[in-house]
């Protein structure tokens, strides 16, 4: 990879003593212009990583919050093809890695290695798919890596060491640690020493299985989530929780970002 | 032996059926559904499983089921041939249904699950789950779209009455796929006590081979009482395709036989051209709901609403395994509309008496194309046997008759 974007964020964020702030934001939710205004402006109130969220018919392991603005995205005709543009828009103007966040058919049903070469073209950093565990992921993340893009490995707290091995062998950029079992939007408990507990635990077979920046994310909502996070990790994702900011409009979501870029001291 | 395409399916991975099946799941439910797996083979190779299995199916849900030669149907097809109806209507809750739950709750007990969830279209996989687990003393929760909710009340109160929570799903086309969805949600966020029955033979690997085999019971009883009948095996067999497990049960003990004709029918809704659910004459390959198979969408992937005035067969997808016997052509599927199904539902009532659900009535329906390919049309057929799966009962059907069928001037 000529220049990896994913590696620079996660290296500028470990040298500020902080955890990078990955943030969610489903493509097209609101329409082409009210999208790439949000996420502009979630960079520039210092998101480091985006995940963009290709809107799906069937998304079943999102809760509520996302599954909304993926209906709201696609009634604004939202297709794979308006993502990518929307993605070159926004690369034209920000550097900002992007990862896609999604679900098989979509991609696949592109062809994967067009797939991959469109979403290189348009300069996506990663990709990720939720329904495409290491044992049926081949026929995408070969392409993908071949189109020069990371594949980004996903584990959950029901992933044992060896699948945490398996999820990382085939993995680069860096490792998603689900944090809770649930669809997302589940919120995270306010302060639960059970669940910090159980989070060190995962992320103990994870870093052991890993050398690539580990980032935690589920039903983070609040600084206060995100500052309990930091310690353990690389990078804390939100999505759901930036999703509602947006509904507001770019102004109240880089609000949010700002506030929660600021608990990630490590 | 006798070769077929389908001898070959496990060569690539375990769960496909040449490129389709596998295992497409969010990575939380991988290891869950890796269990459910190492826990079924080991439960099916269990005598002392199997005869749980047989024993209540035996004893509580009243198998072996009827075989039921139909005459004066035939007669009225204009066939020389015997056909012949497999009473899955017959069974305990009405339908081919309780042969998988009582399965499939018997495993999750094994494997010391306490919550039981599942998907419902018609309601009757929400019954049959929901009355297995009554049986046995076991929550369980059943997600249904709201569209079905309102079509198939008799079947939501059953469930309430056996102490079962009905969720109703508002969500996108509020029919079975979007149960489905809410279903894999509840799993995701309880993997390690909730044990998922899905109710057809799809999803991710185990579930379309755990599914046909405790389907295949159909199947196996139709040899024996066929050959007890007329000493030789059926020339034909015929079953409506919403997921497809009344279909893969019905045929698992004879795919292997090439002489014997294999129809699958699914539901041609308003008609091909218009909103339908047929997804071999009109669906692609894609990857959908755990498995790859042949599902409904567009260009860009996204699945498209299905249609059918059965309920339980109003899917965009199909199991993997009927995606691979349509490809290599070991069977063949038709798709018959509403008004066919309609009509043929009450044919059926008025020869033989038996009032047949929507879905087991599409696959009556198609009878006089299925007669006319095999040449047992026009008096045609003599000594050949054509078995129809009557998978379940019509009395869910009732409100949805009264509106479409009894409430037309022209029905006498
Ligand atoms: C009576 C009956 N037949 C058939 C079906 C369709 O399912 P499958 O194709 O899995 O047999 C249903 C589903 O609800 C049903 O209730």
């Amino acid at each position: 990879m000529s220049s990896d974007r994913i590696a620079a964020a996660f290296a500028r964020a470990a040298s500020e003593r902080r955890a990078a702030l990955v943030a969610y934001l489903t493509a097209y939710d609101g329409g082409f212009e009210h999208s790439l205004s949000c996420l502009l402006a979630a960079i520039d109130a210092g998101a480091d990583v985006i995940e963009l969220g290709v809107p799906f018919s069937d998304p079943s392991a999102d809760g509520p919050t996302i599954c909304a603005a993926m209906v709201r995205a696609r009634e604004h005709g939202a297709t794979l093809t308006h993502v990518l543009s929307l993605l070159a828009q926004l690369r034209a103007q920000r550097d900002t890695p992007v990862v896609l966040f999604g679900y098989a058919n979509p991609l696949l049903r592109r062809g994967a290695t067009r797939f991959a070469d469109d979403a290189r073209a348009a300069g996506a950093d990663g990709v990720l798919v939720v329904d495409l565990p290491p044992e049926s992921a081949a026929i995408l993340r070969e392409p993908v890596r071949a189109a020069g893009l990371h594949w980004i490995g996903l584990v959950a707290p029901t992933t044992s060491a060896a699948r945490c091995e398996l999820v990382a062998r085939g993995a680069s950029g860096f490792l998603y640690a689900i944090t809770r079992a649930g669809t997302t939007g589940t919120a995270l408990a306010e302060a639960d020493s059970d669940e910090d507990a159980a989070l060190r635990r995962q992320l103990a077979l994870v870093r052991a299985a890993t050398r690539l920046p580990v980032v935690a994310g589920f039903g983070v909502r609040t600084p206060e989530h995100v500052a309990r996070l930091a310690p353990h990790a690389e990078g804390v994702v939100v999505g759901s929780a930036l999703v509602e900011a947006a509904l507001a409009g770019p102004s109240v979501l880089g609000a949010s970002v700002r506030a929660l870029r600021e608990a990630t001291a490590r | 032996m006798l070769r077929t395409p389908v001898d070959h399916r496990d060569d690539d991975a375990p769960g496909s059926f040449g490129r389709f099946g596998g295992r497409y799941v969010a990575e939380t439910l991988m290891p869950v559904v890796l269990e459910l797996e190492a826990g079924w083979n080991a439960a099916w190779a269990d005598p002392d499983f199997r005869s749980d299995v047989a024993r209540m199916l035996a004893c509580w849900a009243g198998r072996p089921s009827a075989l039921s030669p139909a005459p004066r149907l035939a007669q009225a097809l204009g066939t020389a041939a015997r056909v012949w109806l497999k009473r899955e209507d017959l069974n305990h809750t009405g339908s081919h249904k309780i042969n998988n739950c009582v399965g499939q709750v018997l495993l999750a007990q094994r494997l010391g699950k306490r919550r039981i969830i599942a998907e419902t279209g018609a309601g009757q996989h929400g019954v049959a789950t929901a009355t297995v687990c009554a049986k046995l003393g076991l929550p369980c929760v059943v997600y249904m779209g709201a569209v079905d909710v309102a079509r198939q009340q008799l079947n939501v109160l059953r469930m309430q009455m056996l102490g079962a929570t009905v969720v109703p799903v508002e969500a996108g086309s509020a029919t079975l796929k979007d149960a489905i969805n809410e279903a894999l949600r509840d799993w995701v966020a309880h993997p390690h006590d909730t044990h998922y029955v899905i109710g057809s033979v799809m999803g991710p690997h185990p579930y379309p081979t755990m599914v046909r085999e405790l389907q295949r019971i159909i199947g196996a009883e139709v040899r024996h009482q066929l050959h007890a009948e007329v000493g030789k095996a059926p020339d034909a067999l015929v079953a409506c395709v919403g997921g497809g497990s009344n279909a893969m049960g019905l045929f698992a003990e004879f795919v292997a036989d090439a002489t014997v004709a294999l129809f699958g029918v699914e539901a041609a809704g308003c008609g091909l051209h218009d909103r339908h659910a047929a997804t071999m004459a009109r669906g692609s390959e894609g990857v959908y709901h755990g498995m790859r198979s042949r599902v409904l969408q567009d260009d860009d992937g996204q699945l498209l609403e299905a249609h059918s005035i059965s309920a339980g067969l109003d899917y965009p997808g199909v199991g993997p395994e009927h995606a691979w016997l349509h490809e290599c052509g070991r069977a063949r599927y038709l798709a018959v509309d509403d008004a066919a199904a309609l009509a043929a539902a009450l044919q059926l009532a008025r020869s033989e008496g038996i009032l047949p659900a929507l879905e087991s009535a599409h696959a009556f329906a198609a009878l006089p194309e299925v007669l006319a390919t095999l040449g047992f049309d026009r008096g045609r057929g003599e000594g050949r046997d054509v078995v129809v799966n009557l998978s379940g009962r019509g009395d869910k059907d009732m409100p949805t008759f009264a509106a479409q069928l009894l409430a037309r001037p022209e029905t006498p």
